[in-house]
């Protein structure tokens, strides 16, 4: 039995904003593998809820007519993983999310759910920057769509205004178009895990493979909120497909990132990581996108 | 022959099906719940506890502090009781506390109708404390002006014991001897069965009543008792299925409490349920202790003198105290015989949550820095670790002189092979000699050597009963009971090839109730078939012996020539089946002339006990820059005489492995130094390990009658963790050139190491 | 609060079922407090242990942590429904029965109810995929190796019937 005051169901995206217009303290739940963790351990104990589970408008995937790939908010990680435009076009988002706790969590879990609790752990989150997503959010005034970098404020800050929720996120064509990433989730066990760190590195090479068009680089848990790789996505945008520019990106991105102390690992481990990974993610980003190193 | 037979567990369909009642299943859904106020320091003492807001909130029955709480002190480990003084388990705890002796201790507690108004009422308890200097860390703590957290216990120490062995000073004066001084640090993990500790207890006929998720019924009952001075008889404990105990359930937890609560709402039935953090953060723990060797060895690796010490981190109650340390201590000089050994083994308060029983007793610790030591002792050597530890371990027909426990085959040897064959042991090593690169595999190897049951220590005991129903078939009760390792089948299996009758004739009572059931001290030491087989057998011979008295009147044949097979009474001389056992019960119990219920109940006392053997391999691979191991194949190879169900006993060993996988890997529990907080006290920020963190599980078994043994078996259930980290840790040493010393070899470990080693320079 | 209760309809292993439930409860409370199904186990209350997990609408789902609330409509089974009317037990359970997979039980029920949601006839998956698709729940007594013999069997059984 969860210590709620009371909770309040939407059906319909027109429903949760009124509902959050009513109840403005209430707090949102999607999916819930947050929230109600938060209400049993106490830190939101005795809360308001307004439940937006049941609104089967902002579920599913799809490709607009721009070819905006189009994933609803309450789009659970799972039918994220088993959707055929994700595994078409961004398999590697898939991935990501197939990483997330367990297959029961990733059954209950939402995208929305995981990029709007602002944790820079989220399995999504860096794969989710790494192909700049824009967060769409609808509120009283209508839709408002935010790149997903400015979306997040600060450690467990995200930008939603009062009356909002957070109803797709989206995914451009100039995005993912002949674009392979690679996601790593350092963890220190296999499954129902949160990351001690987390690197999406995704490219697109020139129609020969011998050169890196574009460079894109994600992170978790590298900073109070994921983050991309600016310095060295500037500094290796246009380098050749090479071991050199693999060893360069991982020296590169300690420019970069700036993960801190905790009990759960070191600063120092969590460099040296960030390092490894982003050019393994690297190297295998090329290797999906036909080039060879 | 019903023994040896890999019959299906006699609980495995209600379990599949769901409808196996465990605590929560069978307590009324109405129950008054009870929640416990924990202190958020380390140490300290309780000025005064304000619960006026506590009271307020609707709901709430009851809200009692430790300035209520009745003033006896009680112990609380699961071990039997003994009627000399000395020799009893420390009574150093209240239900409540005024002394708070680590960061979760018990000092308040709330009785509520439901558990949100319980739990409402826990966050409005305000505690003012008068807060003390507090110490984590074992050695710290015995250092004089250290925190005195037990007023009679000089610099912290519980307990220290010695043994000395030959001269060592003398012996180490000996020319051209090596020295190997090395210390060995092991963490603090948590048993992580999957139910959570759970009680609930009511008043009834002016008696207490509890039930209980617990290994040890009859220990539990006594504990209950001394905790509320009240009359032992005047307590029930009743025991059901349990979710899993591991040892945590070898002490009694909140049953004293929960029990105590109730007598303060006036007899109504109180629910005490620990959620999965209580159980990490306030119930009992595997003792962290560190391992200081000293080896004097020759050149070619003869061990002529040997120094060890022991600091084992007890946290802030006795619970099983200095048994766990001295465990350890006890079994290096037997294990590979040294002639000149001086051992020191400290058990030492701290202010950290308590140590108490875990499968295998100190062993994991023991084996992890005896068998890394050994590997150390090899590596330094140049030695071959299989060939070294041939040589040295306990010979065949070595006697303990305490215990007179005996090795009585070469069962070292024969575990070794099995192992090295099914693993292609000397292949690999060869082929991993001289890597280079990111990637790098090992393997290695440890010995696994375990003294089962409690004797001579302790009381070694166990009772049973057997009632016959009017179809010949019993129903059989021990006080030893089934805490998921399969001893119900196991014991089902005894009954009916001593009494001679199928295995489907037998119905355990599965359930423990202290009021019914005979006596018997429960689950822990791998002490189940071994000491319950005793029982059983003592008691079915005499059953049967009986029985064939009884049939005499009815088949007119001298019970002498007859005998009791497959439930029929026959005539030993030419075969013939006389009568059923069944036409015997039904016509014995309703004889207008001589009717008897045909019953017996029998005591067995052990005075010994028997070593359990074996070993693992382990193959390791690791990504040195990823800091991280990949375990690709393991072994353990036991010896546990003659396997009463050998289905059973490869489970069983499976899970013991699996334990011992995240000992050597990812289990720890972090404590915050700055508070003494555990940091990650649930199953997600506690590593253990997942079905994607395991590689098949390989378990084999050399089967060599154990000849003190009522059916040739010995303890298992907990020798399969022991090994399994050292092994794995050996293997890393193969792989990399680096010896851990430290457990677990999570990937903090590695990188601090790796770092240190040189690897991660460019 | 004051308090807030809902009429929540759904089927339960194969049957139309409703009850008052309050709001407050998670489907694993009114699993077995309204209908009694002790096989939904209690082990962390927060996802990590998979020992309450049920199947919603064809997936398989922590009923600790989904609102009791969000099942109106739904059609869940727990291991209760697998168990045939007359007692005997479904491939899954018995195979968990026969390869000595139980120990303690209080896991099994949620391992036998995720193997239920993904074994589909004809499905063949490696080792490294079944155990990815069982490792949301956690047992301590078995290391998971005869849970995995357990499914395998089942899957390679279902896989020769549908050929």
């Amino acid at each position: 039995m969860y210590d709620v005051e009371a909770i309040y169901e939407a059906k319909t995206v027109e429903e949760a904003i009124k509902l959050r217009q009513e109840h403005p303290k209430a707090v949102i739940i999607a999916g819930g593998s947050d929230v109600l963790i938060k209400i049993r351990e106490g830190k939101l104990a005795g809360c308001e809820l307004i439940s937006i589970y049941g609104i089967d408008s902002i579920r599913g995937i799809r490709m607009e007519d721009d070819g905006t790939l189009r994933i609803g908010s309450l789009t659970s990680f799972s039918h994220i993983t088993r959707n055929e435009l994700i595994q078409k076009y961004i398999n590697v988002l898939g991935e990501a999310v197939d990483k997330v706790g367990g297959p029961q969590i990733r059954a209950i879990g939402t995208i929305g759910g995981n990029t709007c609790n602002g944790v820079t752990s989220a399995d999504s989150a860096s794969t989710l920057m790494a192909w700049e997503a824009i967060i769409e959010l609808t509120g009283p005034n209508g839709v408002r769509r935010v790149p997903i970098e400015k979306f997040y404020l600060g450690a467990g800050k995200v930008d939603i205004q009062p009356g909002e929720i957070q109803t797709g996120v989206l995914i451009t064509k100039d995005s993912y178009e002949n674009c392979k990433g690679h996601y790593i989730k350092y963890g220190m066990r296999n499954a129902m895990e949160i990351a001690t760190t987390g690197c999406s590195v995704n490219v697109r090479l020139s129609p020969d493979k011998k050169v890196v068009e574009r460079l894109r680089i994600g992170y978790g848990v590298a900073a109070p909120v994921p983050i991309r790789a600016h310095k060295t996505e500037a500094a290796f945008n246009g380098a050749s497909v090479s071991m050199e520019t693999a060893n360069g990106i991982a020296k590169t991105v300690l420019e970069d990132v700036n993960p801190r102390d905790s009990w759960r690992a070191s600063k120092s481990m969590r460099l040296h990581l960030c390092s490894v990974m982003a050019k393994r993610a690297f190297i295998e980003a090329v290797k999906l996108s036909g080039g060879e190193i | 022959m019903i023994i040896g037979k890999s019959y299906t567990r006699v609980d495995a369909y209600d379990k599949a099906t769901g409808r196996t009642k465990y605590t929560e299943d069978l307590c009324d859904k109405h129950a008054l719940v009870a929640k416990i106020k924990h202190s958020n320091v380390a140490h300290a003492i309780v000025k005064s506890v304000d619960i006026s807001e506590a009271e307020k909130i609707p709901g709430v029955v009851k809200v009692l502090t430790c300035f209520d709480a009745p003033e006896y002190l009680f112990p609380t480990a699961g071990h039997p009781w003994s009627t000399e003084e000395s020799h009893q388990d420390i009574c150093d705890r209240n239900v409540l506390t005024k002394h708070v002796r680590y960061y979760g201790d018990d000092v308040a507690a709330v009785v509520a109708e439901d558990e949100v108004a319980a739990k409402r009422a826990i966050e409005a308890i305000k505690v003012e404390y008068e807060v003390l200097p507090f110490v984590l860390d074992v050695q710290e703590a015995m250092k004089d002006g250290a925190p005195q957290i037990h007023e009679k216990y000089k610099n912290n120490v519980l307990a220290h014991t010695q043994i000395h062995k030959g001269n060592y000073e003398e012996a180490i004066k000996e020319p051209g001897l090596i020295k190997i001084d090395k210390w060995y640090n092991t963490q603090t993990v948590q048993h992580c069965h999957i139910e959570n500790f759970i009680c609930y207890a009511w008043e009834e006929g002016g008696r207490i009543h509890v039930t209980s998720s617990t290994q040890i019924p009859h220990v539990t009952r006594r504990c209950v008792a001394q905790a509320l001075g009240v009359d032992w008889g005047r307590v029930r404990v009743v025991k059901p299925y349990i979710g899993g105990g591991f040892g945590n359930k070898q002490d009694a937890l909140y049953e004293p409490l929960c029990a105590w609560l109730t007598t303060q709402v006036g007899g109504r039935l109180v629910k005490l349920d620990c959620q999965r953090e209580e159980t990490f953060a306030n119930n009992r723990v595997r003792h962290a202790i560190r391992y200081h060797f000293i080896s004097w060895v020759k050149p070619d690796g003869t061990l002529v003198a040997r120094k060890v010490e022991c600091f084992s981190n007890q946290g802030a109650y006795a619970s099983h105290g200095h048994a766990i340390c001295a465990k350890g201590l006890g079994s290096f000089p037997q294990l590979y015989p040294c002639e000149n050994f001086e051992g020191d083994g400290w058990t030492v308060f701290t202010n950290r949550q308590v140590g108490g029983a875990m499968r295998g007793y100190g062993m994991p610790q023991a084996t992890f820095a005896i068998e890394a030591h050994t590997e150390d002792i090899c590596t330094e050597l140049g030695l071959d670790p299989i060939a070294y530890r041939r040589k040295t371990v306990m010979p065949v027909g070595y006697v303990d002189a305490f215990s007179k426990n005996e090795l009585y085959s070469d069962t070292f040897n024969q575990c070794l092979d099995a192992g090295m064959k099914y693993i292609d042991f000397e292949r690999k090593r060869e082929a991993y000699k001289n890597q280079t690169g990111d990637i790098r595999r090992g393997i290695g190897v440890s010995l696994l050597w375990y003294n089962t049951a409690v004797w001579p220590i302790a009381l070694e005991t166990s009772s049973c009963r057997m009632v016959m129903n009017q179809d010949g078939s019993i129903q059989l009760q021990v006080g030893e009971t089934e805490i998921g390792q399969g001893a119900d089948t196991a014991f089902s299996q005894m009954a009916a090839e001593t009494l001679g009758i199928p295995f489907e004739k037998v119905h355990i009572v599965s359930c423990q109730d202290t009021d019914v059931t005979p006596f018997g001290t429960g689950a822990y030491a791998s002490r189940q078939t071994y000491a319950a087989g005793m029982g059983i057998r003592g008691c079915a011979e005499a059953f049967k012996a009986h029985i064939l008295d009884v049939a005499y009147r009815y088949t007119r044949m001298q019970s002498y020539l007859m005998d009791i097979v497959d439930g029929n009474i026959i005539r030993k001389t030419d075969g013939r089946v006389l009568m059923t056992l069944g036409e015997l019960a039904l016509t014995v119990l309703y004889d207008r002339e001589h009717n008897e219920h045909l019953t017996m109940e029998k005591t067995a006392q052990l005075k010994t006990n028997a070593y359990s053997f074996g070993c693992c391999f382990a193959e390791v691979e690791v990504d040195i820059p990823m800091c991280q191991v990949k375990l690709l194949n393991i072994i353990n190879v036991h010896d546990a005489g003659t396997l009463i169900n050998p289905a059973l006993a490869e489970a069983q060993v499976h899970g013991g492995m699996s334990m011992g996988i995240g000992y050597g890997l990812s289990e720890k529990m972090l404590y915050d130094a700055k508070t003494g907080k555990l940091l990650n006290g649930n199953l997600l920020d506690y590593k253990l390990s997942t079905m994607m963190d395991h590689p098949h599980l390989e378990a084999q078994f050399v089967e060599n009658p154990e000849p003190t043994s009522a059916y040739g078996t010995k303890g298992l259930g907990e020798p399969p963790v022991n090994p399994v980290a050292s092994a794995i840790r050996n293997a890393i040493l193969n792989a990399t050139g680096v010896a851990f010393d430290e457990l677990p070899m999570r990937p903090h470990l590695l990188y601090e190491k790796f770092s240190q080693a040189g690897f991660f320079q460019d | 609060m004051s308090n807030q209760y809902k009429l929540v309809t759904c089927t339960i292993n194969g049957k139309e079922r409703s009850a008052m439930v309050d709001v407050r409860a998670s489907l694993t409370d009114m699993l077995r407090n309204d209908y009694g199904l002790t096989s939904v186990k209690k082990g962390c209350e927060v996802g990590e242990c998979g020992a309450c997990a049920v199947i919603i609408d064809g997936e398989c789902f922590n009923s600790c942590i989904y609102l009791a609330i969000w099942a109106d409509g739904k059609n869940i089974t727990t291991l209760e429904g697998l168990t045939h009317p007359d007692g005997t037990l479904s491939d899954i359970q018995q195979a968990f029965v026969d390869e000595s997979a139980i120990q303690c039980g209080f896991c099994s029920p949620g391992f036998m109810i995720e193997a239920e949601s993904f074994l589909q006839k004809g499905k063949i998956y490696t080792d490294d995929e079944l155990r990815k698709l069982l490792s949301g729940h956690l047992c301590r007594c078995t290391g998971y190796e005869n849970i995995l013999r357990a499914v395998k069997k089942v899957m390679h059984k279902r896989a020769a019937e549908s050929v």
